[in-house]
């Protein structure tokens, strides 16, 4: 599925500090019974975000209006557990276009990229200025720029570069899938199916 | 010549192009599919307006959101009806085999993989479901993928991945008695945590792994995600080889000795390197649980629970949040927290070999009051075995209910939930908040453990009850 193309992002944060946040937790299970990909934004971070009766618990970062942002700065180890793409769904259809984290789950990571949502690794201590940054001022805004692969605290100057292969990057920036460029090879796959 | 790990062999095979600083273009040999992460992509697929490449090598069964009770009759919850629905529905139309409810080889994708014979050493295998590392068991490249991967597998039987760095866990010993494979990865996973294994793929090794069952090495590499990893694989041996002969969809005859010689290649070289290895005692390792919620926070049975003595801020504020969440204090021993559930089942311990675990040590007991006891077979084969073998009278005799096939309250999907505040100790393999239902508190723990939980009601070293079992013998 093709998705809004990626440039340069200048946002506010929305900080959540918890550690290995896993993918039950941004999705739990019972809502993954769509057949289609629609609403699942209305619950990301569910049980975080509302009670058992359906109202919002106002602690939770979501539903602080202090915090807005397309940027979801997130605690080590972020997205582990399951494979499930809703969890980025759910992240993509809230809003967010971006996650920094000091620490990301594999197949998370993996999924981040194949819909649009950049997945951003900056150092632990970068991870800690950016909270004590929003914690200190919640407009504080970062600059995420593929092209230059740098990730920028506006405020200080600060900047880190980040890591993505030139082959997504370009995906990223293009708003392109995998598919695309795999069904090009098509000859060559039935190929090497056929010696298998 | 190179020296290659197994790893690296079966990896290097299954490459069609690399592109240079991007991802390899890296072909499936076999994909399993479910209702719940595959209906998206069949859905753009066509609007995509592709069909499936090849659809022989696509396999298909309902498991996530499936009732364990009545799979004769249709199912209640109109949302996990038409997932299923859509499942026939996408698999009818495009030609691809379903294990559907009721027939012979239904049940959870991991568990009838290998059952049938479609898990061979040297393939390539993907799901959309990370536990599809389970399959790793047979010396195969097994992993979990996203929809997004489902639909390019389904358009072009290939995904784009970079290859993973190589870790190898090596295990060597004897296990002690009471100790089993599950308590063997839930020990690893407490060592390196439930991140240590991020950006790699694991060869598990040593004497301690290689004189494992096939079911028990199925729960070893099934939990490699579960500290970071893409998947963990085992060199295929004998062991294997007995294990698949005779399966449904196992080589015969030729072909069969064909498959045999080539499997016998696939092992690391001596002398080949890996990005990072780790090597523990079989003596070392005792009956494990879980106290927290990541399958990282474990400890022996007997231990008591880490304080946050020397914790960084960061991390005792997450590692608070975790204990608050399960009721407990730093500190606290394990032995003797009283529990309200046990849940035997799922794709990392829901085979026979389990169930037989199970009934073997509550044959002639009767679970404890508090308890709600609940098996859940992985497969129909499973469940029928369980008859024939009369583990299901033994087991029904110690007041546990045996349900229909499913992933059940491992994901809570379906109606299997635990409900809200209770204690579960459960043989599954995620231990994370609302895992087993909302508010539900999951306790990860080996068949065995779980057995002598429903037993005594409270949580329970199972040699103890071993020893005192011998001891009135
Ligand atoms: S049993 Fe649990 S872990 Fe296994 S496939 Fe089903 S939901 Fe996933």
């Amino acid at each position: 599925m093709a998705y809004d193309k990626f440039d340069v992002l200048t946002s506010r944060m929305v900080p959540l500090s918890t550690e290995n946040v896993d993918t039950d937790q941004i999705i739990p299970a019972r809502f993954l019974k769509a057949t289609e990909r629609k609403g699942f934004g209305d619950n990301l971070f569910r049980d975080w975000r509302y009670d058992s009766e359906g109202n919002p618990k106002p602690d939770f970062v979501l539903n602080d209006p202090t915090y807005e942002g397309k940027i979801l700065l997130a605690g080590r180890n972020f997205g582990s557990g399951s494979s499930r793409e809703h969890a980025v769904w759910a992240i993509y259809d809230y809003g967010f276009r971006c996650v920094v984290s000091s620490f990301f789950a594999d197949i998370f990571k993996n999924n981040c990229l194949n819909i649009g949502v950049l997945p951003v690794t900056v150092t632990p201590e970068f991870a800690d200025e950016l909270f004590a940054a929003v914690e200190a001022d919640p407009s504080a805004e970062v600059e995420v720029d593929i092209n230059k692969q740098t990730i920028t605290l506006l405020s200080t100057g600060r900047s880190e570069s980040f890591d993505i292969n030139s082959y997504k990057k370009q995906n990223m920036k293009n708003g392109f899938d995998d598919i695309d460029y795999l069904l090009n090879l098509k000859t060559e796959i039935q190929a090497f199916e056929a010696g298998r | 010549m190179e020296k290659k790990t197994l790893f690296d062999k079966i990896w290097d095979a299954h490459v069609i192009k690399s592109i240079p600083d991007g991802p390899d273009v890296f072909f499936i040999d076999k994909h399993f599919i479910h209702e719940v992460t595959s209906p998206v992509a069949f859905l753009n697929l066509e609007k995509r307006g592709t069909k499936v490449m090849f659809p022989e090598r696509t396999v298909a069964t309902p498991d996530h959101n499936v009732p364990t009770i009545d799979q004769d009759k249709t199912i209640k919850d109109q949302l996990s009806r038409m997932q299923v629905e859509k499942l026939r529905e996408n698999c009818k139309r495009h030609g691809i085999d379903l294990h559907d409810l009721g027939t012979d080889h239904h049940g959870i994708v991991h568990v009838i993989g290998p059952e049938l014979g479609i898990t061979q050493p040297g393939m390539t295998i993907v799901c959309g479901d990370s536990h599809t590392s389970t399959h790793g068991a047979f010396g195969t490249i097994a992993f979990g993928i996203g929809t997004s991967e489902v639909e390019m597998v389904f358009a072009t039987q290939c995904i784009m991945q970079a290859k993973p760095k190589k870790m190898r866990i090596t295990v060597d010993g004897t296990l002690g008695r009471g100790v089993s494979s599950k308590d063997i990865i839930l020990y690893i996973i407490s060592q390196i945590s439930a991140s240590g294994g991020t950006g790699y793929f694991i060869e598990y090794a040593g004497s301690a792994i290689r004189s494992l069952s096939m079911e028990a090495r199925m729960t070893i590499c099934n939990m490699s995600i579960e500290m970071g990893a893409r998947g963990g694989l085992i060199a295929p041996d004998e062991t294997t080889f007995n294990y698949l002969e005779g399966k449904d969809l196992a080589p015969k005859g030729e072909a069969w000795d064909q498959a045999v010689a080539y499997w016998k290649t696939l092992k690391t070289d001596e002398g080949a390197e890996f990005d990072l290895e780790y090597h523990y005692n079989a003596v070392d390792i005792e009956p494990m649980i879980t106290y927290g919620t990541n399958p990282g926070m474990g400890v022996k049975v007997r231990e008591s629970i880490p304080t946050t003595e020397g914790m960084k801020e960061s991390v005792k504020k997450s590692y608070i949040k975790s204990l608050d969440y399960m009721g407990f204090k730093p500190g606290e021993p394990m032995k003797g927290k009283k529990i309200d559930y046990v849940f035997v089942g799922s794709c990392t311990n829901g085979r026979i070999e389990d169930l037989r675990t199970v009934a073997e040590f509550v044959k002639g007991k009767k679970k404890a009051d508090n308890i709600t006891a609940w098996i859940v077979p992985g497969s129909r084969e499973v469940e029928k075995k369980a008859m024939e073998e009369g583990l299901v009278q033994i087991l029904e005799e110690a007041g546990f209910k045996l349900r229909q096939p499913g992933c059940s309250a491992c994901l809570a999907m379906n109606d299997d939930k635990i409900p809200s505040g209770k204690y579960a100790v459960s043989t599954s393999n995620r231990n994370f908040e609302g895992r087993q239902g909302p508010g539900s508190r999951t306790l990860l723990a080996s068949p065995l453990t779980v057995a002598a939980v429903a037993i005594t009601g409270e949580i329970t070293d199972p040699r103890d009850l071993i020893e005192e079992l011998a001891l009135e013998k």
